[in-house]
Order: C-alpha cells, then structure tokens, then sequence
C-alpha cells in the first residue's frame, strides 16, 4: 500500500443509466479543483453538487454529473472520498478514467483495495470485510440480506459468544492446574464437561445447518435426472425461459453436465442438466453418466423427469434415498389419459409438459419452498464462507477430543487450541495470511 | 574498597542476588549495594520457593546458571512436585525453607561468586552522566560510579506499611525505606504508581495443638530443583492444615471498617490471587471455611507461616480471629499481619532486557516492575543483570528470552507490552506453549542459549551435554528397535496391530510406565529415569508437541517482522490517536509484539504491517 489517492469505476464498465466513480486518499478533494467548476475551497462535505465534469487537462467538458465529497474519517475507507456519478455510456467512462489518471499522485485502485484501506483504518473487522465481499458479488435480494447481516456484526457476536463461554470454562480447568492445593468442586468439573459438550453441539447444529448460506454465495444446486428424452433439457429451458442446451428428438444428445443459473424469487440456484441415465455403449456417453450420477450425489435438490408414456416413477427407485429434497416429475402428459394422470399423482408425481410449459410454475413453486424452509430453519447463524466453516470444524474437532479423564494439560490444550480457532476467523492471528485471501478475492474498485 | 564498577546492583533480595551473580558471571566487575549484608536473601513473605509456573521459573534461572534452585536443595525443608498427578507439563516443584538456612546459603553462594563484592550501604540516588546513568549515590553522600545500574529495591521504594489504620514508613518490618529513587526516575519522565502487598502474622509453634490437625507430609522422594543437584538430603518436616470457620468470617465482618483495604487508606491494587483473608471474606461470599496451612519456618525456630490469612485488619480484630481455628485456640502470635504499599515503574517503560527505555544504562528487576514473588524476582534479576554486564562491557549483545523459549520470556514480555494493574504473578496459563514450556525441559531449552551469551558456566554446560546426549541416544534407540506384539501382548498393553511399533511408539501409550517398558526391553533399565522421562514425554505428547512447534515457528515468524526503532507512527494512516499513543508507548520492536499490546486492535497491527511493508 502506497500515499497515492486511488480511484475506480464502481459500477459496472459497460452501458448503464448512471456510472460511479470513486476516488479516496489524501488528495481526493483535488478533483473538485481539476475537474468541476466548482469553487473547490467552499465545498461542503457530504453535500450533493451538480457540475460540469472537466478534463483534467484541457479543461473541456467530458460530461456533467454529481459530485460529493466524504472527509476523512467519516468516509467508507476512512480516507478523503470523492464520489463522481456521471452518464453510464463507454466514452464518458474512458475519458473521465483518463482524467483521473493524469492527476498528480492518482493511481488506478488495486482489487478490493477500497475495502483494504477501509480495514486498515479500523472501519470494518474481518468478518465484516468477508459480508462485504458478498455484499459486492450479491446478485439476489436474500444474498443481499444476509451480508447485510453479516456486515452488522450478527456472526461476529456469535462467534465472540461462543469464545467466550469456551474461554470462561478454559478458565476452570486453568484454575484446576494453577492451584493445585485448591479443591475443585465436584460440581464445577461437571459444569466444565457439560459446558464443552453443550459448545460443542451448538457449533455442530450451526454447521449442520449452514452449508445453506455457502449456497446462498454460490447457488443452490439442483439435479435434472432421468433416462435419455425424458425431456431434461425442455424442463430447464421452460425454466431458464432461454436455450441453454441442445434439445432434440434424438435420444442422448445432452452428453454433458450443463449448469444454468437462475434465481428463484432471491434464492440464487444452479440448475444441471444431465446426460441421461441409461446403459450407454458410447465412450463419451458414459462418461457424462458417471458424472450425472455425481451430480446427483452432491445436488441439494433433484428432479427426477420421465416420460410419463413410456415410463413411470418406479425407474428412480435406486436414486431415492429418503428425505424430501426431491421430487418426481411426469413429463409429457399432453398425451395421457385422465386415468392414467390420476394414477401418477397417487404415486406423489408432478404432471408437467415441460414442452407447452404447463405446470412448469408448481414445479419451480415446490423447487422454492424447499430451499425456503432450508433457510428459515437455518437463518439462525450465516456461514458464507468456507473459511469460517474450517475454522469452526477445527474448534470442533478439538471439542470433540476433550475430556477430563486424559492428562489435564492436553485437556487444556483442547480448549485452547478450540478458542484459537474462532479467533481465526476474527482475525487474532495469522492477520497478513487471511487478509491476503480476503482481499485476494475482492473485485477492482469495490 | 573500589568506587568504580562495572556494574553496581541496588538491592539483596532475590531479583539482586540473582542481578549480581549473572552479572559477576558474564565476567563484569559487580557490587552489589544493600541496606542490610544480614538480610541477604531474606524471605520476607512466605518461606517457600516454586509452585506452579513459579517452579518452572526457578528451573530457568537453573538453566541459565543463577542460584536459586541450587540454594533452595541445600535450604528446603519439605519438597512437594505439584500436579504429579496430572501430566509433565503443568507439574511444578515446590519446597519450603528454613528461612535462615536460604539466607544463609544465598549469601555463601554470592561470596563464592568471582567478579563479585558486596556493600553495606542505602543506596539513595543516581548519579548521571548526560542522559546516561553513570552510577550511584549513597545514603552519606558518597558515589560509587558504574557502567551500568540495575535497580531491585523491592518494596522499598516509598514503603508504608498498615496495621488496621497504624501507618508506619518502611519497607519491610524492622527495615527502612527509600525515599531518594522515585524522585530520579520520576525527573526523567517515567511513570510510576503504588501497588500493594501483603503478609500474615507469624504464630509460635510451641502453643499450636499440632495433634488436632491434620498433617500435609513432603514427597517420598524428594525432587531438587536444580539440574546439577543430584539429591536432596535434608530430612523433610510435615505442615499442619486448619480452616478457618463461621465464627471466624463473623469477626472479620465485624470489623471491615477497620481495615486498611476497605477504608481507603491503601489505594495500591494487591494481587488478585493473593488475596487478604478480608478480601476472600467478600469475593467469596459463600464460602464458609478457607483452608489455612501451618508452615514452620525452619528445623530450629518455633515460628510458623500460617498460609492463607494475609490481612491489614488491625491487631486485637488478628488476635480473635486466629484464635477460633482449631489447633490454633491458644496460640500465641508472635508478630501480627501487615499490609505494605510501594513505587512501581510501569513496566511498559522497559524494553526485552529490562532495560529503561528513557534512561540508557539503567535496568530494572523485581518488585519495582510491577511483578510479585521471589521466583519472578529472581528470573528478572538474572534478564538484568546479564544485560548490565553486556552494556557496560561495551558491545551491542542483548541477551533476552522470548515466549518460545521460556516462562521468563513469557513473564517480561507480558510485563512490557501489557503493563500491570496488579502485582503480576507467573502462571502456566499465561504460556501459550504450555506444553513445550515445562519444569523438566528448563536446561534443553536455555542452557546453550545462556552459554552463548556467557553466563553459563563450563561445569554446568558439560553437566547440561552429557545429559542431551544421553536423551539423543536413548530417543535414536527407542526410536529403532521395533517391540514385537507377542511381548506387547504379554504385557496386557492394549495395542492395535497395525504396521511396525517401536519402542517409542509403545511409550507414547497412556499408563505405559517405565517399568513395565524395562520388562519388555531390559536395556530400558541402564537409562536413568530423568533421561527416560524426556524421551516419554515427547512419546505421549507427541502429537500435541507437533502442533506447538508449528505455532512456535508462525510465532517466530511475527518476531521477526522488525519495526524500525525511528517510526513514526503518528505517519501510518488512519490510525486513531489512541492506538498511535499505544504504541507510542511500548514502541514495539516487532510485528509480534505489536499483535500483543495491550488495547491494540488487529486493524491497527494491520496498518503498521501495510506501512512497514510499503514505507
């Protein structure tokens, strides 16, 4: 990190209503001076301006915009901040990047560097950074409000109050070793057991329930499996309402795993389509069957199509294992009979045509309450990211290992070594190493 | 008589004994000044030395060749290892001692010592040489000039002492004060404050019903504390255990207002885990009884420490209280309790060799950092002391220890980032190495360093050689020798049969003692248990140690991201002010140390790590 005053687009480069540049250091407010008409000693921090835009240099007007300024340290970074929102077409944006550059001791900001100066200056911790770098990437509303939430602190407070009550039972076995002509209550040393299982349970259910918000990041996955010509890949074109796979009439054309990304009322969700599921002679065919049949392993939610003229829902009898994160879909029942449509939904079916897109909305209505349940069971805590889920594993794990029958100082050691690993996550050790991760993963100019 | 030294030493307690004799050691001329050559070593609190943590400091002044673990085998009276119980890294040696014997074998111990005169003397000034300290001025006048100073006075600095509301100027009773240092120190800016101490009334142990109480014996066999002591010889003497009762608590209450403590006189914070019998009375509310234990304080005087009644509760509220324990109904008290308050230097003035950072050649050990405990005292008076002799030869050696290699690492680092608001004690807890940092490894893990720096001598670092090799050969044996699982078998120790097992493997099991390792190899019976003690605890806390090596290398990692002594940190940006004046304060010399500053945020550590990185 360097004295230069950074700057970046914040929005994103292209064609767009509104562009926003933001420009932070010690000589952010230069840019009234250089580039505004504005008489740069009079204006007002967090007042709004409108103005010509200038040139840096040949003084001529690039556009106009509104400006506002942010002192220091009352700003995002905690630096002078200038903002600039100006119109959103391409040659604005080029040369407003060009008039910026030429300003003494301005420099183009790294990736997440916004974000880094703000943490240096003490204006967010660890875990705040992390919500942010979600907030950043949030594509959907529901993303949006857990690094909301994040960014409040609600996970920190969590995690402090699980250190807390691991470093106050620490504490008793600490006292057990250090006064050795001290009597130890019998009933402090079941507090200590009972204490650490009761931690320890807590974080469990928190893991448990929390790959959820991993999902929330990066999509929910969601299976689309049967034979070949079930009508997979019409399923998840009525769905994604766009051609994303070749559909036609001959059997296996889909031979590989196809993801389409869709959001479902705010819940973010990866769709697959797979090869089908059949005994192929083709290489390649069996190839993409194998990696089907993965996929449905790791899937959060599948469904299971067929051909309701040709098949029925007992073909997937091997592929359901229990629970309610599937469901059964025939496929194709423009050509059935009422009987035989009566009979398909007994058996728990979905009746869909997925080629006149009927039905296809109860399908993505029972594809939505199953992820929305999964949340608000789980909206108690937020894991988003795989590094507090390791770190909590961690801490698990050495709850997992303690108990008071060993030597006390390994017991001890437990505990510790658990505290330390949810002091990971708020950054009490290895600072530079975690930081380098977070900030790696940060977009230029956010 | 001289008046130019090397290194002159204030004070002949334990942090100036052990100040002295480490400096003698490193080869400098040393005097050490003291108001009393009679009171050399005296004990002026509880006649023991080690105990948790406290033990595994001794161990360390051991390794690095100061006196006190070799002066306590020839003084102690009863030896207990505590938490033998409980596993090698949180056991820690403890003994009582005749007082007169410690006093006595501390100060031969010292007239043996090359380099090394003693003096009679107060020592109530400094003299200066521009910023430098040059010397001493003492109570008549009279100057002494030396390279180096180090100060260990102790609780004498501005010492008052409280009966109830009595007060009475002293530092200790019997012992005057010093007045004449605090002005010096407080001319060059340091900042000093009061703390607060205290000891119990001393009781005749001809009038104690020795019959009536139960009775804590020393151990079996008897431990010494230092690695060259090869046994212990003195016979072991028992301690009595009375408790205090309902009747007692009631008398105390009684008279709260009657104490120093409660009203107001004493403003000095005491330790909290020292606590005056008043303070239990409050802090544990719910508590009827305290265990009290009956120490003599020697083979040849009737006076008994009763451990665990500390108070500033004046006389007659001491004579009814002590008299309701059992055993103790018709005891006589030979001189009632005290509280004394003193002058302490915030240790945050000082750097990793005690050192005061705003006076060069001025060191400081002992009670006038903040700390308690002859232990802490002595360990810092050999840091001192050591670094004295090193300045005032002249070269730019430091010698300090950091928090991998020893509690007296982990002790002065606290004290120097952290400060105190009490007077700070040592415990295991406060080591995050815990396992790598114990009482029986003391010698492996400073020894070679403390011969390098040059206060180790040739004898012990033979002794010290001999031992290392011995472990290396009998770890590279068990390491080789495969068990056979018939034996292992035969010998009902519960091993899984997968792949090869050495013998070490086989130690490393839970229960698996030496002797049931001689039946399976009978070679195991020519290694000398302390050899075999090391070589099993790596065995059984094999998997454990892995993980604090691989701390300790991230820890060394942080201590070796120097910050430039010249930074300015009013420069970094977007520091707050407070954090800048943390800094400020303690300066730090490394990253590491940055990180463990009391009251600084990561954030801020991590604007100083961008700004050294980027400056």
């Amino acid at each position: 990190m360097d004295n230069k005053t950074i700057y970046a687009l914040s929005t994103v480069f292209g064609k767009s209503g509104v562009a926003i540049f933001r420009v932070s250091g010690n000589a952010a407010f230069e840019v009234f001076a250089k580039m505004t008409t504005l008489p740069a000693e009079k204006i007002v921090a967090r007042q709004m301006y409108f103005t010509p835009l200038l040139d840096s240099v040949s003084r001529e007007t690039l556009d106009h915009c509104m400006a506002v300024g942010f002192r220091a340290p009352h700003s995002f970074t905690g630096e002078d901040t200038v903002e600039i929102h100006c119109h959103g077409s391409k040659a604005v944006i080029k040369s407003v990047i060009k008039a910026l550059s030429e300003l003494p001791n301005y420099r183009l900001a790294e990736a997440g560097e916004f974000s880094r100066r703000a943490f240096y200056n003490g204006k967010m911790d660890l875990t705040e950074a992390d919500g942010l770098a979600d907030l950043i990437d949030a594509e959907t509303a529901i993303q949006q409000k857990t690094a909301l939430q994040q960014m409040g602190g609600t996970l920190l407070q969590r995690y402090d109050s699980w250190r807390n009550a691991l470093v106050e039972i620490l504490s008793y076995v600490e006292a057990y070793i250090d006064f050795p002509d001290e009597d130890i209550p019998q009933d402090v040393v079941e507090n200590i057991e009972n204490g650490v299982f009761k931690t320890a349970e807590t974080i469990r259910e928190h893991l448990q329930g929390n790959h959820i918000n991993e999902r929330l990041r990066d999509g929910f996955r969601v299976v689309i499996a049967g034979p070949a010509n079930a009508g997979k890949s019409s399923l998840i074109n009525a769905i994604v309402k766009r051609n994303v796979a070749i559909v036609s009439d001959i059997a296996g054309t889909t031979r590989d795993v196809i993801d389409a990304y869709v959001d479902i009322k705010g819940y973010p969700v990866v769709f697959s389509d797979t090869a089908g599921l059949r005994d192929a002679a083709d290489e390649i065919e069996k190839i993409g069957i194998s990696l089907a049949k993965e996929k449905i392993a790791e899937s959060d939610f599948k469904i299971f199509i067929f051909d309701a003229a040709t098949d029925g829902p007992e073909i997937f009898a091997d592929y359901i294992k229990s629970g309610e994160d599937y469901v059964l879909v025939a496929n194709k029942i423009d050509k059935l009979s009422a009987d035989v449509k009566q009979q398909l939904i007994s058996k728990n079916c979905l009746l869909i045509s997925a080629k006149h897109n009927e039905n296809v909305d109860a399908l993505v209505d029972r594809i939505y309450n199953h992820f929305n349940d999964l949340y608000l069971k789980a909206n108690g805590g937020l894991i988003t990211r795989q590094r507090y889920r390791e770190a909590l594993l961690e801490c698990l794990e050495n709850l997992d290992r303690f108990n008071l029958q060993k030597d006390i100082a390994l017991a001890a050691e437990d505990i510790r070594l658990a505290c330390r690993a949810i002091g990971k996550i708020t950054g009490r050790v290895e600072v530079d190493e975690i930081l380098d991760k977070i900030f790696g993963s940060f977009c230029i100019g956010k | 008589m001289k008046t130019k030294y090397d290194v002159i030493v204030v004070g002949g307690g334990h942090a100036g004994c052990e100040a002295a004799a480490a400096s003698a050691r490193c080869g400098a001329a040393t005097l050490l000044v003291t108001h009393k050559i009679s009171t050399i070593g005296e004990m002026s609190c509880n006649p023991a030395i080690g105990g948790l943590g406290k033990g595994h400091l001794v161990r360390e002044v051991d390794a690095l060749d100061g006196l006190m673990a070799r002066v306590i085998d020839k003084a102690g009276i009863q030896f207990r290892m505590l938490n033998l119980s409980k596993g090698p890294a949180v056991r820690g040696p403890r003994a009582q001692a005749d007082r007169d014997l410690y006093r006595t074998y501390m100060l031969e111990a010292l007239r043996q010592t090359a380099n090394l005169e003693l003096k009679e003397a107060a020592g109530e000034g400094l003299l200066f040489n521009d910023e430098k300290v040059s010397g001493v001025v003492l109570a008549d006048g009279s100057t002494l000039e030396a390279g180096a100073v180090v100060l260990t006075t102790g609780t004498f600095l501005n010492g008052v002492m409280f009966v109830g509301h009595e007060t009475s100027i002293g530092g200790r009773i019997g012992d005057i004060s010093c007045a004449g240092i605090t002005p010096y120190l407080k001319s060059k800016g340091l900042k000093l404050g009061r703390l607060k101490t205290g000891t119990p009334a001393r009781l005749d142990g001809n009038t104690i019903n020795w019959n009536v109480l139960e009775k804590q014996s020393g151990d079996a066999n008897p431990q010494p504390f230092s690695f060259l002591t090869e046994q212990v010889t003195n016979p072991q003497i028992d301690c009595g255990i009375t408790y205090t009762n309902e009747k007692t608590h009631e008398i105390i209450r009684a008279n709260f207002e009657r104490c120093a403590l409660f009203s107001g006189l004493i403003t000095g914070k005491g330790p909290r885990y020292c606590p005056s019998i008043e303070d239990k009375l409050v802090r544990f509310a719910d508590r009827t009884t305290h265990q009290i234990f009956l120490e003599p304080e020697g083979y040849h005087t009737n006076v008994v420490y009763p451990n665990g009644i500390s108070t500033s509760l004046p006389a007659d509220v001491q004579d009814a209280f002590i008299h309701t324990m059992k055993g103790l109904e018709n005891v006589e008290i030979l001189r009632y309790a005290y509280a004394i308050e003193y002058d302490y230097v915030d240790p945050q003035e000082l750097n990793h060799c005690l050192g005061v950072k705003k006076i060069p050649a001025l060191y400081l050990a002992g009670q006038i950092n903040g700390t308690t405990g002859y232990e802490e005292a002595g360990a810092q008076g050999l840091v001192a002391g050591v670094n004295a002799a090193l300045y005032a030869g002249g070269g730019n050696k430091e010698f300090f220890v950091d928090r991998s290699q020893g509690y007296i690492g982990v002790m002065i680092d606290d004290l120097i980032t952290k400060g105190v608001d009490e007077p700070y004690r040592m415990f295991t807890s406060r080591s995050e190495y815990r396992l790598v940092l114990r009482a029986d490894n003391a010698d492996a893990r400073l020894t070679e360093l403390g011969h390098q720096i040059g206060c180790v001598g040739e004898n012990r670092y033979n002794v010290f050689k001999s031992k290392i090799n011995k472990i290396k050969e009998f770890d590279n044996y068990a390491s080789e020798t495969f068990a056979s699982y018939a034996d292992v078998d035969a010998l009902g120790i519960a091993v899984k049969h997968n792949g090869k097992k050495t013998l070490k493997d086989i130690m490393g099991y839970p229960n698996v003692s030496r002797e049931t390792m001689i039946k399976l190899d009978s070679k195991i019976n020519e290694v000398e248990p302390a050899i075999y003690e090391q070589v099993e605890i790596d065995a059984k806390y094999a998997g454990y140690l892995k993980r604090e090596y691989e701390d300790i290398a991230l820890f060394k990692r942080d201590e070796n991201m120097k910050i430039r002594e010249d930074i300015d940190y009013s420069k970094i940006g977007g520091l707050s002010t407070e954090m800048v004046q943390r800094f400020e304060r303690v300066r730090p010399k490394t990253i590491g140390e940055a990180l463990r500053i009391t009251g600084v945020t990561p954030a801020a550590v991590t604007a100083l790590l961008g700004y050294i990185k980027n400056a």
